[in-house]
């Protein structure tokens, strides 16, 4: 019986895909782009991969799907210009091939794969004791490939810079979208006082679940910025100008905080980013303590867009 | 009496996917934004409701049974705010035009 859901399943996330890549109108290839997420969320579900499927709920559907859908708002009006650009046969043409070409090569690679495929997982599982830290992927986060992390925290920081340099001149510095005008007593105002307080005790649970269960401070930080801006949206507070001093202080304070243990464990562990014998846990939860507030800013920042008021509003 | 218990669960969450059934053909074939919108809440509410309400007694602890009850608490609170920020676009859209 499960093998029938499990078939359905697949052929729905099969047929959402090739549908996201045909549909003409960026908006509706958005909606099946965050439809694919979800079923991708349940189709790790069933992979036992629940960490992941966290992730993919939180960041691949949720996170990215807005990013996804306020990109194709302000593509609409460019959008008809752009199909009437037709392109010519010969470049279609070669457009295919190098797609056949692309999609080969990935499936022989992938078929190239020996049996049973090269892993770590055993190294892992054997010295996962050493980092105190009971939920394994949490342990290869945080210790047994920390620098991948702190790349991917810089990644976000330089993503944000690279929102924040699409404002005008004028508005530079100022705070980002417009203020928002709810009707206090609406629903929407509602929901956003009703909604945080939930959301920030599943938020912080999911985080602090990390080191032992599946969850992290990237899922968290995920709730706890879609709380922020759904207060914000509700116009119960304002998005904060991007030149306050706090601001620009807290979302680069994470990877400072990494860098400094990383540094640090280049004295005294002799690697950078290692961890001296005893201190893995409590130096990995510096970490995870530190990059939590940073990556709430980063990612609710990041879906506000870049400045647009500027002084005098 | 568990063999109740099963019948029940068996019944609610047909019941509930039929729901699902109803309102995503209602979504499909009603004529007008309204409408439309009235079918998605009504799968969503009463059908995850009887979904849940369905899976309550295969539940082996009360926490998991409180965490069902809260999921669609949540949904039901996500469900009339979107409902209600749609219906207020649409207004809004037909007042300007």
């Amino acid at each position: 019986m499960i093998e029938v859901l499990n078939v359905a399943l697949v052929a729905l996330v099969i047929g959402l895909a090739v549908w996201t890549v045909v549909a003409r109108d960026a908006y509706a290839a958005v909606i099946g782009f965050v439809a694919y997420g979800l079923l991708l969320t349940l189709v790790w579900v069933q992979l036992r991969g629940i960490d992941v499927a966290l992730t993919e709920a939180a960041i691949g559907g949720g996170l990215t799907g807005a990013l996804l859908i306020g990109a194709a708002a302000r593509l609409r009006g460019t959008e008809s210009a752009a199909r009437a650009e037709r392109p010519g046969s010969a470049t279609r043409l070669l457009a295919g091939l190098v797609a056949v070409a692309t999609g080969g090569a990935v499936a022989v690679c992938v078929l190239a794969l020996p049996t049973p495929p090269p892993t770590l997982a055993p190294d892992v599982a054997a010295n996962l004791a050493v980092t105190e830290v009971g939920n394994p992927i949490t342990a290869v986060l945080l210790a047994f490939r920390a620098v991948d992390t702190l790349l991917e925290a810089i990644v976000l920081l330089f993503a944000l810079v690279g929102v924040w340099s699409l404002a005008p001149d004028r508005a530079w510095g100022g705070a980002p979208g417009m203020r928002q005008q709810a009707d206090p007593d609406g629903m929407l105002a509602y929901a956003a006082r009703l909604l945080p307080p939930i959301g920030i005790v599943a938020g912080a649970y999911i985080f602090w679940v990390g080191a032992d269960h599946p969850g992290g401070k990237f899922q968290g930080a995920t709730i706890l910025a879609a709380m922020w801006l759904l207060v914000i949206m509700a116009g119960l507070t304002d998005a904060p100008r991007i030149d306050r001093r706090w601001l620009r202080w807290l979302i680069v304070s994470g990877p400072l905080a990494f860098m400094a243990v990383g540094v640090a464990g280049a004295l005294s562990a002799g690697a950078f980013l290692g961890y001296p014998e005893g201190f893995a846990k409590p130096l990995i939860l510096v970490i995870e303590f530190a990059l939590m507030p940073t990556l709430t800013l980063i990612l609710g920042l990041m879906l506000l867009g870049p400045p647009r008021r500027g002084e005098s509003s | 009496m568990s063999g109740f218990l099963d019948w029940w669960t068996v019944v609610a969450v047909v019941a509930g996917a039929f729901f699902f059934l109803a309102g995503t053909v209602g979504l499909l074939r009603f004529p007008d934004s309204l409408t439309r919108l009235h079918a998605l809440t009504k799968a969503d509410n009463l059908g995850l409701g009887l979904v849940v309400l369905g899976l309550l007694p295969q539940v082996d602890s009360l926490a998991a049974g409180l965490k069902l009850g809260c999921v669609w608490l949540l949904v039901l609170l996500s469900g009339a705010t979107a409902g209600q920020l749609i219906t207020r676009g649409l207004v809004r859209g037909s007042s300007q035009t």
